[in-house]
């Protein structure tokens, strides 16, 4: 009945001399038929994506395929020429990439870079090829697709763009669509209008679809078969519903426990004392600066936003991007100036003030930011960026270093890494030495903005479980932005859902994700990948 | 409609910053040592104290500064810029007469760098880690090191004087009375040299940077995507990574517009071609302020020319800037 489309044979691929392991995939054979969406599982660096680039021909400079074989419909693809190969690619086996942002050359209309893929391979006359472009982009959902099919990739959505993307990949109706990680950069109810027409296009066009993913929540919805892979093995095999129901390696086992929506978030006691944050009316409007005949725009990102905060809370912003969610964010640590509103932190409004006495403020409010390595400065110690803020406040150099030595060990580093640089630590690495950095001054309330985003699940879960330990150990108060309900769920006390500049929904955790008041909330939470699937196993 | 507005305010904030520059240039060379008065009188070779007033009073340099500066202003919004001290002919006359040669000059070059600069850095980068790459980049930065005035003089001892080909100097053969296409032949002989001179410092920019910038874009993801598609290589590279590799190339060409009125003097003396730079050079020896200063001001319109052009070109090179101000 299996009807074998691509067939991977103990296929090794080798790194190139000085990476941290000699093979990027070592000795992985697994087969993916006509009409089948195998979910290929695993963090970063596990080499998820090296086969699928072996077998488009794309693999990186000094990375090569040195054992193996890799089979599509009966020829070795790893003994092809290049141009044999080019003359497959987007043909036969069209490919999706993460990014959507930067995935499209950003200096030619969507029409054009569709009408590439015929013109690659010798297709249709340009005219027909237009034709064809605005077809495909019907078909693939955009909005207003004759408009669109004259616009430029800056000028669409993250969502439409993916859109786009998927249009130029099925143009020529491959066999083998490829997906590397195509939702993970998308907002949750995007990527499941994306999941559904990836699901949607293989059904009709009967593909076989080899979805790359660290996510098993997207596992859950989308896949017919699941290849678990750790550090360039495969580590688990099977049906898509085995493998979740019955996982069978305990490293499956983490990864899906580590996907935060299981654990249903716990009642949880706040202590109802004075707050230590309260927000009122906040308002917050960006206008581009219009010129001598341009009239300028304006963007509510916060519209009358207003809520308290107890000591000792943990309270989640929920919200996709562009709901002002991390405009609040920045407001709270003053970063932003609210154009209205207060913003009192126990009691001292902190939009009142200026220069000096701002200065001396800032010190109880400290920020995690997303990007951990962006954040850091590339060429100063960790010791001495943990440092940096508390000699700013009149600390003694020595004492403050020797402080970030402390720091480091507290969450979990070590004080030896104070010598050493930020590119010399992993991305979970480098997001404690930032919580570090945040708690250097004894801050009373963190801004955490997705911060926890960029990580792997596993490293997630540890992250998460490094703040809740030092909330308590510091009796700290946490303000944490996402964008991802299951984070939310796990961590908060409290839970406002913003969309738009306004807030749509607040109430405790428990209350929110099991009985949501508001339609909006009710739609994130059906977006949540693998939703179904925990929900029945729960 | 949006180019319209767009130029409309360029030009209303052009006339302004003319405006600032001709009051700059006035005051900058008033600081100057040496009075042009003396300097006339000295080459006359009269020193007596009244031919010394008469001249004075003739240029009007012995009016308060206040009513020199409002004289000259108010003239050269009339496009009047006054006489030459020296040469007795009106300074418009003296600038419009050379200013062709000039613009033929650096054109010429300006061209001629940009196209060979960004062919040979697409070359050099399609090249990358191989010898016909690592040359053209070696040749690229010999031309970049090497001064001006001695690749000029080098290749008028090769092609003039050793191998008789082209001519050493000047635009034109003198009292040969060609016309029509001949006279053009003519000139664009004489071009050669100094245009391939002044080009190859120029080019030399052009290609490390296009090399530079072609090499970054091809890291992008777009490119990655062109190869899924299933493109050729050259396609790639000319479509996807040369045109986005173009996009700082277009700031430096405006730069290197804006000078193409006072760039040329080195090229202009080595090879007596007769333009703008050398008639500024005079003019400076001459104290001769009427005539610097008007060439003060072409110069500095000519970069206030090209950097709204510059502007232009990069709108329609970028789409993504046409909202932005």
């Amino acid at each position: 009945m299996r009807d074998t489309l691509l067939s991977i044979r103990h296929l090794s691929i080798s790194l190139p001399q000085g990476a941290d392991r000699d093979f990027a995939v070592e000795d992985v054979s697994y087969d993916l038929a006509r009409g089948e969406i195998m979910c290929v599982v695993g963090e970063s660096g596990s080499g998820k994506s090296m086969a699928a680039n072996a077998l488009m021909g794309l693999l990186p400079k000094g990375v090569r395929a040195t054992a193996g074989e890799v089979v599509f419909d009966g020829q070795d693809l790893l003994q092809l020429t290049e141009k044999q190969h080019r003359a497959l690619r987007g043909l036969r086996i069209g490919m999706i990439f993460q990014e959507p942002m930067t995935a499209l050359n950003p200096l030619m209309r969507v029409g054009a870079q569709i009408g590439e893929v015929f013109e690659a391979h010798n297709r249709l006359t340009p005219s027909e090829r237009q034709i064809r472009a605005l077809e495909l982009l019907t078909e693939v959902g955009i909005p207003q697709p004759e408009k669109a099919i004259r616009a430029y990739p800056f000028e669409l959505s993250g969502g439409q763009r993916q859109r786009v993307m998927i249009a130029m990949a099925l143009a020529l109706e491959p066999e083998l669509l490829i997906a590397d990680e195509p939702t993970t950069a998308l907002d949750v109810t995007t990527q499941a209008q994306i999941l559904d027409l990836i699901g949607d296009l293989q059904r009709r066009h009967g593909m076989a679809v080899m979805f790359i993913t660290h996510d098993f929540g997207v596992v859950a919805e989308i896949a017919t078969r699941v290849c678990v892979m750790r550090e360039g093995r495969i580590v688990e095999l099977g049906e898509a519903r085995e493998v979740l129901e019955h996982p069978q390696h305990d490293y499956t086992r983490a990864l899906i426990e580590a996907i935060p929506s299981n654990a249903m978030p716990a009642a949880r006691e706040a202590d109802q004392t004075a707050p230590l944050l309260e927000v009122r009316h906040l308002q917050k409007v960006f206008r581009s600066r219009g010129g001598l005949f341009k009239p300028s725009r304006e963007v509510h990102a916060l519209d009358d936003v207003s809520f308290t905060m107890a000591r000792g809370e943990t309270v989640g912003i929920v919200g996709e991007s562009g709901s002002g969610k991390s405009t609040l964010g920045r407001c709270v640590v003053r970063l932003e100036r609210p154009d209205s509103g207060e913003l009192l932190l126990d009691g001292v409004d902190l939009t009142s003030l200026k220069g000096e006495s701002l200065r001396r403020e800032r010190r109880r409010v400290q920020m995690i930011f997303q990007d951990p390595y962006a954040s850091l400065n590339p060429r100063t110690r960790v010791g001495m960026a943990i440092a940096q803020g508390p000699i700013a406040n009149g600390v003694d150099r020595q004492q403050a270093l020797k402080e970030a030595g402390d720091l480091l060990d507290l969450v979990g580093l070590g004080a030896a890494s104070a010598e050493r640089f930020p590119h010399e630590f992993s991305g979970g690495q480098r997001q404690r030495i930032g919580i570090a950095r945040a708690l250097a001054l004894n801050p009373e309330l963190i801004v955490a903005d997705e911060a926890v985003s960029a990580l792997d699940v596993s490293i997630q879960a540890q992250i998460l479980e490094l703040l809740e330990d030092l909330k308590q150990k510091l009796s700290l108060s946490l303000l944490f932005i996402t964008h991802d309900l299951r984070v939310a769920a796990q961590i908060c006390d409290h839970i406002i859902v913003m969309q738009h500049g306004r807030i749509v929904e607040h109430g405790t955790a428990e209350a929110v994700f099991l009985s949501p008041q508001e339609a909006y909330t009710r739609e994130l939470l059906e977006a949540i990948p693998g939703r179904a699937h925990v929900l029945a196993t729960a | 409609m949006l180019y319209a507005r767009l130029i409309a305010s360029r030009l209303i904030k052009a006339v302004i910053v003319l405006f600032m520059i001709i009051i700059f240039n006035f005051f900058l060379i008033q600081m100057a040592p040496g009075d042009p008065a003396a300097i006339l009188a000295g080459e006359a070779g009269a020193t007596d104290a009244e031919f010394l007033r008469q001249l004075t009073e003739r240029f009007g340099l012995d009016q308060p500064l206040h009513v020199q500066l409002w004289r000259y202003v108010s003239g050269v919004a009339m496009l009047d810029f006054g006489f030459s001290y020296r040469q007795q002919v009106p300074v418009l006359d003296l600038i419009l007469a050379r200013l062709p040669a000039t613009l033929l000059l650096t054109g010429t070059a300006f061209v001629l760098s940009l196209v060979l600069g960004i062919v040979a850095g697409s070359l050099a980068a399609a090249r990358v880690k191989k010898p016909s790459g690592s040359i053209i980049m070696a040749l690229a930065l010999v031309f970049y090191a090497t001064p001006l005035f001695w690749v000029a003089l080098m290749a008028v001892v090769l092609f003039s004087v050793y191998l008789d080909w082209l001519p050493a100097y000047g635009m034109y053969t003198v009292g040969a009375g060609l016309e029509g296409f001949a006279f053009a032949l003519d000139v664009g002989k004489h071009l050669i040299l100094p245009a391939t001179t002044l080009a190859l410092f120029f080019m030399a920019i052009y290609t490390r940077m296009t090399r530079a910038s072609m090499l970054e874009a091809a890291q992008q993801d777009f490119v990655k995507t062109a190869r899924a598609k299933g493109l050729k290589n050259s396609v790639i590279q000319r479509r996807h990574i040369l045109r986005n590799a173009l996009l700082p190339i277009i700031t430096l060409a405006g730069l290197q517009a804006g000078q193409m009125v006072g760039g040329a003097i080195l090229t202009e003396t080595v090879f007596a071609w007769p333009g703008i730079g050398r008639l500024m050079f005079e003019a400076l020896q001459q104290r001769d302020y009427n005539l610097l200063l008007g060439i003060f001001f072409f110069s500095a319109a000519l970069v206030i020319v090209f950097n709204i052009i510059t502007d232009l070109v990069y709108r329609l090179a970028d789409p993504r800037i046409k909202e932005a101000s």
